[in-house]
């Protein structure tokens, strides 16, 4: 199963106020990878059915058929007009997990505005394998192991299945959908529920107080020579 | 007319006083250490507890096993003034920092403890577990909080840094937190500080749920051995982009470095090419830094990068292209060609001392 979200494209230049009405939505570069990643575990021969799931209003559809036109032979899309907090995208991915029994859940590490993927693992609790930059599933031994990146260098796991994955940027590069892919994904069935019809309370815990524009820095000079650096950064700045 | 004014604004701040008082936090600091003594991030970690309220006890969790723990423990107790209790999980599950165990860990620690908060540093040992655990315990967690207004607003970044989203926390006890080590700086801490050290207590492990740990195994971590400062909290920081073109010219870089004591730093593109390891990648997806003195050399400056850099105090970039964005963050420019640039700049360079 692959969770998508539908972000502002990560290439758009946000100013202050953040009105997001028109402006550029894309599929959150972090569920590209975990798309593919999907298509690469399902071409390898180790999944019979992909999933893509997507949580959130009407317009998600859109992201939701390129993961079908990826590779995802099925779409659940759950209605939520408001943008749920991470606890109750967590519930909500965790029923759908008990309803379709995946052997594997991926997801990206991060969105553009938050990153707690971690937290469906734990209410399934199952192993998470988060931060991937490379994923080798065994099919007789159930097991994935997992190279994570973390601060410290890479990280090397062994987790039961099933498991969860969350993507980061090195796992893979993404493909585009071929145009008769995409004209497959129309007639894909996609699969619509409510937070209320899969028994989820929608709880609100974390509210926006508001959103500003970070201080802006000063504006630097140019320089002419090395010789005029290494005097500005003893005499002016004294960093050294 | 000024009186009256006078006395309002004096029952204001009684009122704000005495709600301020009331309203105690206690606060559990999830730590990492290494080596038996606690990372640098973990203590800022305790400094942002100490904005949430006046009145905070601070307590922190280390967990692992053997005496590298037990000294770690030790450590923990005097690091900063307000520790006040250490609380030490010793087992064999923690030989690794896996985050199905440190997660059940905090769950039991918290159910025991009933503290308001519970903060991490937001590397990937926070960000891996601290979701996790927010999962078990029912809440949201605020995650890469950059500065906290009280003890339920926080601000974080989104957007890549391109905005500031404040945020306030309305749900139920533990306020959950992952906060930037970069955000807040540990202030160096005399020698007397605290001379008994915060007591320290054995976690009672024998109630831990066994459910979900042991279905994820270490299996190893590479990492480059390497005598350069921290990263994460080197004064200074010498970062290469794609513009080195090989591993073998990246040497520069670490020349430089070596030469003023500093990190060596990566942009993404530098790791994909594979120039070097991908621990010192700078940026939205690789660490945070806000070192004194930061130099980007033949980096563009993508948006995702200057996430990872731009609250350094002091930005210097060399770079051949004289449009490239990262002069628009950059304190000091120079435009031209880093091969050059960079021998010159190792032969002038003074001794560090």
């Amino acid at each position: 199963m692959v969770a998508v979200k539908r972000v502002v494209d990560y290439a758009v230049k946000i100013r202050s106020g953040v009105e997001t009405q028109n402006l550029k939505m894309s599929m959150n570069p972090f569920c590209e990878i975990a798309v593919e990643e999907a298509l690469k575990i399902k071409e390898a021969g180790l999944a019979q059915e992909v999933v893509a799931v997507t949580i959130g209003p009407a317009n998600c559809v859109d992201t939701l058929r390129t993961g079908l036109a990826m590779v995802a032979d099925r779409g659940i899309h759950v209605e939520a007009a408001r943008e749920l907090v991470p606890l109750t995208v967590a519930k909500v991915l965790k029923r759908l997990v008990k309803v379709e029994n995946p052997g594997l859940l991926i997801l990206g590490k991060q969105a553009i505005d938050d990153d707690c993927n971690q937290m469906i693992a734990g209410l399934l609790g199952w192993p998470q394998g988060s931060f991937a930059s490379k994923v080798v599933l065994e099919k007789e031994k159930q097991v994935a192991t997992v190279d994570r990146e973390v601060d410290g260098g890479l990280e090397t796991l062994c987790l039961d299945l099933p498991a969860m994955i969350t993507t980061d940027l090195r796992l893979n590069q993404p493909s585009y959908a071929t145009l008769p892919n995409i004209m497959k994904a129309k007639s894909k069935p996609i699969k619509k529920y409510t937070p209320e019809e899969l028994n989820v309370e929608i709880k609100y815990d974390l509210e926006v107080v508001q959103v500003t524009e970070p201080p802006k820095r000063k504006a630097g000079v140019i320089l002419s020579s090395i010789d005029e650096l290494i005097d500005k950064l003893k005499s002016e700045a004294h960093v050294i | 007319m000024a009186s009256r004014l006078l006395l309002k604004n004096l029952s204001k701040r009684h009122l704000l006083c005495s709600a301020f008082a009331s309203r105690s936090a206690s606060t559990l600091v999830l730590a990492e250490h290494e080596g038996g003594s606690i990372k640098a991030q973990s203590l800022s970690a305790v400094v942002a507890a100490n904005s949430i309220s006046q009145d905070n006890s601070v307590s922190m969790l280390l967990a692992g096993s053997g005496s590298s723990l037990q000294q770690a423990a030790k450590r923990a107790a005097t690091c900063h003034p307000s520790v006040s209790q250490v609380l030490v999980a010793d087992s064999d599950k923690f030989e690794y920092p896996l985050a199905e165990p440190w997660a059940k860990l905090v769950q039991l620690v918290q159910q025991k403890g009933g503290y308001t908060h519970v903060i991490a540093t937001s590397g990937s040992f926070g960000k891996n577990i601290l979701p996790r655990a927010a999962a078990l315990l029912d809440v949201s967690p605020v995650t890469d909080v950059v500065e906290i207004n009280g003890a339920h607003q926080f601000v974080r970044p989104i957007y890549a840094g391109n905005a500031l989203c404040t945020v306030r926390y309305t749900g139920s006890s533990p306020c959950m937190l992952t906060v930037r080590s970069t955000s807040f700086p540990v202030p160096p801490i005399s020698a007397n500080a605290k001379s008994d050290g915060a007591p320290i207590s054995q976690v009672d492990l024998s109630t831990l749920d066994e459910d979900s740990i042991g279905k994820s195994r270490y299996i190893k971590l590479s990492s480059e051995d390497t005598e350069r400062p921290d990263l994460g909290s080197a004064r200074i920081v010498v970062t290469g982009g794609r513009a080195l073109k090989s591993a073998e010219n990246f040497k520069m870089i670490e020349k430089l470095a070596e030469k003023l004591g500093a990190a060596v730093g990566a942009t993404r593109a530098a790791v994909d090419a594979g120039f070097v390891p991908n621990e010192l990648q700078v940026g939205q997806t690789g660490k945070i830094v806000a070192p004194e003195l930061y130099m980007a050399f033949g980096v563009s400056g993508a948006i995702q990068h200057l996430a990872g850099m731009k609250d350094s105090k002091v930005i210097v970039a060399v770079n051949k292209d004289a449009d490239a964005p990262i002069f628009q963050v950059a304190d000091y420019g120079l435009v031209g060609d880093l091969f050059e640039v960079i021998p010159e700049l190792l032969e002038k360079l003074p001794e560090k001392k």
